[in-house]
């Protein structure tokens, strides 16, 4: 009976894991033949260095160009704003922070993973704009810049509590061994702990990249929604989350617009499995040097 | 038990498309903009009549006209007028078809409320939004930069601001695209040099809603075609509708079926 039972919970998993992995492929293969069509209309070279993208009017342009470096200067301003806040939280709650601080601070940098992207997307739209019109005397709020910094505020928590573990996780005898040879704090946390935990470090950036480069709702609201290439920081964008989420309620079902938008979806399912490979390849290389 | 649910159920099938032969079967093809207009009249058509049956299809204003000169539907659904080339296949093949209008629709053209312009010609209009004027003193306001706030390219207002107004040019390229109604008359509120558009229905005390050709948009003004930004949605019919189209017709137009219109955000007819 017993190995019945545990022969039946190892099918019961088994299927589970099973399941996942088809609906994984489910998801890979309508997205493949939703967004294969549209490279009949467009060849692949046109679809992704083409900067027009009226995929409404006659005759319509698919080029999506301005969209992916919409993308991707919306999320390396993200990354700009949430490397040295999440990280420098990271040091100060790991290293510096007493055991109560640490405790009271924890929880509340993790609580910014918790609110839902809409709410950022609403304060971006009803204070974050009108304030950045006045105090930079700029015309439009809904920019670039607007989207990095929500966008940066959102990564902060996976940046910082990512960080935090990998540097608590660095052996405390090289901290002892860094400051018996004189060093002083500084110097411990810049020159031994921080190359120490560089494999977690930079594993939690290319994960708040990953969190960046897929966010909708913000860049939806907060962007712009312009698909140009922007001539600075305060012009709109629109990136490609924002493009296929603004306009696929509105597409027909099979049309050369539908399949343009899973197009797009395909280069940021592309974008996002290589970020992921990235990680899983960074974290190899981190056993290895163990 | 088994043998009777059997019977009644190959009973079931055998009547029903029997019954949907007699001809108590409506067909609407045509504009997607009149499309909710006619999705939710025929629910609630259907709801009151269960005997008559409706069925409505997109495929944009010319398949709607061409579809009834062709007898594939009954109800050809536009957002416009017939062309003169259409008149012209239906005077050939014989065909006079009836032109009803079910609704009217309007765009208000919306500012912030600091900004001291009342009034924009459809010549100034289009200028703004395609980016040949850029700022607000090239036509009488403070000098400010405009902001152009535009509805995304796949919304149903872009699609008649961008033929009345735009007349198929391309909104500057650094035109804001949002989602709603309601983000554009947000940013519109708390940005002070933007412009945008809303249907009539969502202009809201936060911003000010624009003279056109020196014209207020009201429904006053939609309705008599003063206001420029409008347009009627209409329903063609092979000649003056009869029977089942009539009732269905007459029902729209009643007072019931008008305001139906209204809650999808359109303006009534009359």
């Amino acid at each position: 009976m017993n190995k019945f039972k545990e022969s039946s919970f190892k099918i019961l998993t088994y299927t589970a894991s099973l399941f996942t992995i088809i609906l994984l492929f489910g998801i890979i293969g309508s997205l493949f033949y939703g967004g294969l069509p549209i490279f009949k209309i467009v060849s692949i070279k046109d679809f992704l260095f083409n900067t027009d993208w009226h995929p409404t009017s006659d005759p319509p342009d698919f080029g999506i160009l301005s969209l992916i470096i919409g993308s991707f200067l919306v999320t390396v301003g993200a990354l700009i704003i949430s490397i040295p806040l999440g990280l420098g939280s990271a040091i100060y709650i790991s290293e510096i922070a007493s055991a109560r601080m640490r405790e009271i601070l924890k929880p509340i940098i993790e609580l910014l993973a918790g609110i839902p992207s809409i709410v950022y997307g609403l304060f971006g739209v009803a204070f974050l704009s009108p304030f950045l019109i006045k105090i930079f005397n700029i015309p439009n709020g809904l920019n670039l810049f607007s989207a990095s910094v929500i966008l940066g505020i959102m990564v902060v928590p996976i940046i910082s509590s990512m960080s935090e573990d990998a540097l608590s996780t660095v052996p405390k005898n090289l901290r002892e061994a860094s400051l018996a040879l004189g060093a002083n704090k500084w110097e411990t946390i810049m020159r031994v702990v921080l190359p120490a935990a560089r494999s977690g470090v930079l594993t939690s950036i290319i994960l708040g990249f990953g969190r960046a480069v897929g966010e909708t709702m913000v860049v939806l609201m907060v962007a712009g929604g312009a698909a140009q290439i922007p001539k600075g920081i305060f012009q709109p964008i629109r990136p490609m989350p924002a493009a296929i989420a603004a306009e696929m309620g509105e597409t027909v079902i099979g049309s050369q617009h539908f399949h343009a938008l899973f197009g797009i979806a395909i280069v940021l399912f592309l974008i996002t499995i290589i970020t992921n490979l990235l990680t899983e390849f960074v974290f190899q290389s981190k056993r290895e040097i163990k | 038990m088994k043998k009777i649910i059997l019977l009644l159920t190959l009973l079931a099938l055998i009547t029903v498309p029997a019954l949907a032969k007699k001809g108590n079967k409506i067909i609407v093809a045509g504009s997607t903009t009149v499309l909710p207009i006619a999705q939710a009249t025929a629910e609630v058509f259907m709801d009151d009549n269960p005997e008559i049956n409706i069925s409505v299809r997109g495929g944009g204003s010319s398949v709607g006209i061409a579809s009834v000169m062709a007898g594939t539907s009954d109800i050809g659904s536009a957002s416009r007028h017939a062309k003169t080339k259409e008149l012209a296949t239906a005077r050939e093949k014989g065909i006079n078809i009836y032109e009803n209008i079910i609704a009217n629709d309007g765009i208000a053209v919306i500012i912030n409320p600091e900004n001291n312009i009342d009034n924009l010609t459809m010549e100034q209009l289009k200028d703004v939004f395609t980016g040949k004027i850029q700022n607000w003193k090239e036509i009488g306001g403070s000098n400010r930069p405009i902001v152009v706030v535009s509805r995304d390219v796949s919304s149903g207002t872009y699609e008649v601001f961008n033929k009345l107004v735009l007349k198929g040019s391309r909104n500057k390229t650094d035109a804001l695209m949002l989602a709603s109604n309601n983000t554009v008359s947000t940013i519109v509120s708390n940005t002070p040099g933007a412009i945008g558009y809303v249907g009539l229905g969502y202009i809201t005390d936060k911003v000010k809603a624009l003279k056109i050709n020196n014209v207020e948009p009201s429904k006053k003004t939609v309705q008599s075609n003063e206001y420029q930004i409008s347009r009627t949605l209409n329903m063609y019919t092979k000649g003056k509708p009869k029977g089942l189209v009539k009732q269905y017709i007459d029902f729209i137009l009643s007072p019931e079926g008008q305001k139906i219109v209204e809650e999808q955000g359109f303006i009534s007819a009359k």
